[in-house]
């Protein structure tokens, strides 16, 4: 169970307030209107932006705890990969974060990057692949670092409507294959009907707990409402 | 909170090592400089003289750089041409250009025996004097007007397009966007380009050494090495440092109030339509002003080419073994310049402090005779300062490329952790992993750049060399500044063209190094 107590957020001007739980192995699509701090929750949780209250991961508090040591992955909007490295060793930082990778590390990588469908193409660099093959790379390093809590940024905001549905699809199957639990921010309904078991709504500086995606969107709260626009 | 503790504290502690070093070397040293001052006698009739004469050149040499680089620098903004982003960039090679070639150039052009000169006597007036009060001025406006165009040039460049589109669509004539957009613009270019020439001439050691000398045309900076070399006396020289430092943190006080802009912009090959300025006379001033700005710039180096070249086959072998110290040199401050920078650099982003950045930075009003000096007297018990002559230089000449080199890195730096640093934190890239595999290749630009600067700064360096050298071991400058002082004008020739073409080279080299196979 992943639990937030009482955590607060404050960036001088804009506070983010959050006490929630989320069950284990649950996809959870985080809506709301642009500026609501649906991105600072997600930074809150994966380590980046400081946060008072409590961060428990099946009772073990990780506040304090930087990013990399926290049982999380994140994939952000944009520069998941570094540009200078090959996808290969993109992926394999997830193995090993200073890529002295044995030859069973080696191994791995090429597995990942075959299960995401991009073998052979561990050698390009990024500025050599489609956009939805740099997604798909990102997915591969997140399999390899197999944290049982994935928080996806609005990862596929650049992508086409197919490429994107292809995507989330791709995801859920992941996320159902290994357990993991998953929160995705997304400004689109439609992403949260496609895969997401519950939605947070962040609204008003703060996040509510997760309702089941049927019965939100079937009895919206005016919040809400206001964003879908009817 | 997001990384761990220890890679912080690595991070400030290596950066905050590499900055006690910056302050050892500019205030330690001007601590050695201030307890030696004590025994000197007050500051006489001479001293005053130089003085005068220091704030005089500078404070002339700057205004004429920045008065003459507007219109030109405005010529440049609105005009397209064919080989137009080519002669942008020769705007930034006087800065890598190594001062005594320049000089030697100025001299052929301007001299008493230089192609001005005789054109002047041929229409029967009197030759213009190279030497004294005109010539340090001139030299300095010829290194400091191209430098001066590019900070005005951008400037009007940082004006957006849409601005002049909006002017053009009111129907404003050149004058009202004059009113309305450029003096605006100029308001706040002009003080930063005044300050930092100001600075640099100021702490130009070389062209008063060359060009300058005698009761009217001794700057304070070439009263030290006068005390230095011809009569010994470190007590006066010591005091003379102490004025100089003085001066150089006055101005650089002054200078924190304002903003000084950098020279190394990029993206100043592209020209901004203009719709008011199409009339023919406006046309002919800006070809005309840009044709005598690419003259006065092109004239000097190209003499020296054409000098230079018939001598290099009878070179003598001194100016060999001084290329190769000279080189030496070079690449030990290349090593030690972006040593010092990096873990500065890295500090500063780390913390967000522009403290940490600015005190690098304060090396730029710091002078490398005064650092000089101190060195000489911190050495002078213990051991031969003339034996530390090389690695002397080549440490004062890293210190002196810090503030160009953090400019550059710095930058580059904040961007690589605003655009990586979360991903790197997640995926636990920290210490040497984060150093290795993300800094060092997004860097690879910067760093080549910071490395061609600080190379051929220093192979061109003329200053801390001429204090400590001893007879028998000149680098390539000193030698150059030897031959022109014996006359041996051909000799000089040659070597003042394997200078330059040794600055050209090693900058490119780096610079060049950073660009192929950098990734975007």
């Amino acid at each position: 169970m992943l639990t937030l107590e009482n955590m607060h957020v404050d960036l001088g001007g804009f506070t983010l307030d959050a006490s929630l739980s989320v069950e284990p192995g649950r996809k959870v699509a985080i809506l709301g209107p642009s500026g609501a701090g649906k991105s600072t929750l997600l930074a809150a949780l994966g380590g980046y932006q400081p946060a008072s209250g409590r961060v428990l991961w099946s009772g073990t508090d990780l506040s304090g705890k930087s990013p990399a040591q926290r049982p999380i992955t994140t994939i952000f909007q944009d520069n998941n990969l570094f540009p200078h490295l090959t996808a290969a060793q993109n992926v394999g930082l997830g193995v090993r974060p200073d890529l002295r990778l044995s030859k069973g590390d080696v191994a791995r990588v090429d597995e990942a990057l075959n299960r995401v469908g991009l073998a052979g193409l561990g050698p390009r660099k990024p500025a050599a692949l489609s956009g939805g093959q740099i997604a798909r790379v990102a997915l591969a390093r997140a399999l390899l670092r197999d944290k049982p809590i994935m928080l996806l940024d609005e990862p596929f905001g650049a992508l086409g409507p197919a490429l994107r549905d292809e995507m989330l699809g791709f995801i859920a199957a992941l996320a159902d294959e290994t357990g993991a639990t998953l929160l995705m921010v997304s400004h689109e309904p439609g992403d949260a009907r496609r895969i997401a078991d519950d939605v947070i709504l962040v609204a008003d500086g703060v996040a509510h707990a997760p309702v089941p995606t049927a019965e939100i969107f079937a009895h919206p709260p005016e919040a809400l409402r206001d964003y879908l626009g009817h | 909170m997001a990384r761990g503790i220890d890679a912080v504290t690595r991070t400030a502690g290596a950066g905050a090592i590499a900055l006690a070093l910056v302050l050892l070397l500019t205030l330690g040293t001007l601590a050695a400089v201030a307890v030696r001052a004590e025994s000197a006698g007050g500051f006489g009739v001479a001293d005053w003289a130089a003085l005068r004469f220091t704030l005089i050149q500078a404070t002339l040499s700057a205004a004429l750089s920045v008065v003459l680089a507007v219109p030109i620098g405005r010529a440049f903004a609105r005009r397209r041409f064919p080989g137009r982003s080519l002669l942008v960039m020769l705007l930034g090679a006087p800065f890598i250009l190594p001062v005594i070639v320049a000089v030697f150039g100025l001299i052929s052009v301007f001299g008493r025996s230089g192609i001005v000169s005789q054109a002047l006597l041929a229409l029967g007036f009197e030759p213009i004097s190279i030497y004294g009060f005109h010539g340090v001025v001139l030299a300095h406006v010829f290194f400091n007007l191209p430098l001066a165009t590019r900070l005005v040039l951008q400037g009007w460049l940082a004006i957006p397009a849409e601005r002049f589109r909006l002017a053009a669509s009111l129907g404003m004539t050149s004058r009202d966007i004059s009113r309305h957009l450029e003096r605006p613009m100029l308001r706040e270019v002009v003080p930063g380009a005044f300050l930092v020439i100001f600075l640099l001439c100021l702490t130009s050691f070389a062209v008063a050494l060359a060009l300058g000398g005698g009761p009217r045309a001794t700057t304070i900076e070439l009263a030290i090495y006068q005390a230095f070399r011809l009569d010994f006396d470190l007590g006066k020289a010591a005091l003379l440092a102490l004025v100089q430092f003085v001066l150089g943190a006055a101005v650089a006080l002054i200078a924190l109030k304002v903003a000084l802009p950098s020279g190394f912009g990029s993206g100043l090959d592209r020209a901004v339509m203009r719709w008011d300025a199409n009339s023919p006379v406006l046309r002919a001033l800006d070809a005309a002003l840009i044709a005598l700005a690419t003259l006065f710039l092109v004239l000097p180096m190209a003499m020296i080419a054409v000098d230079g070249i018939p001598a290099l086959t009878s070179l003598p072998p001194s100016v060999f073994a001084a290329t190769l110290r000279s080189l030496g040199v070079a690449m030990a401050s290349v090593v030690l310049s972006i040593s010092l920078a990096l873990p500065i650099a890295a500090w500063a982003v780390k913390s967000r402090s522009r403290l940490v950045e600015a005190i690098g930075t304060l090396t730029i009003a710091a002078s490398p005779l005064v650092i000089g000096t101190g060195l000489f007297i911190l050495i002078f018990p213990v051991a031969d300062p003339f034996a530390f002559a090389l690695p002397v230089t080549a440490l004062v000449n890293a210190v002196m490329s810090l503030p160009f080199a953090l400019r550059a890195l710095v930058p580059a730096l904040g961007q690589i952790e605003a655009d990586f640093g979360r991903l790197a934190d997640g995926l636990g890239m920290s210490g040497w992993a984060r150093f290795r595999l993300v800094w060092l290749p997004r860097l690879r630009r910067p760093l080549g750049f910071s490395a061609g600067l600080a190379a051929a700064l220093s192979m061109g360096d003329l200053g801390v060399i001429a204090l400590f050298a001893s007879p028998d071991t000149p680098t390539l400058p000193l030698q150059l500044y030897r031959l022109l002082s014996a006359y041996r004008m051909d000799d000089a020739a040659g070597a003042a063209l394997v200078l330059l073409a040794a600055s050209l080279a090693v900058f490119w080299v780096f610079d060049r190094g950073g660009r192929v196979n950098a990734d975007a």
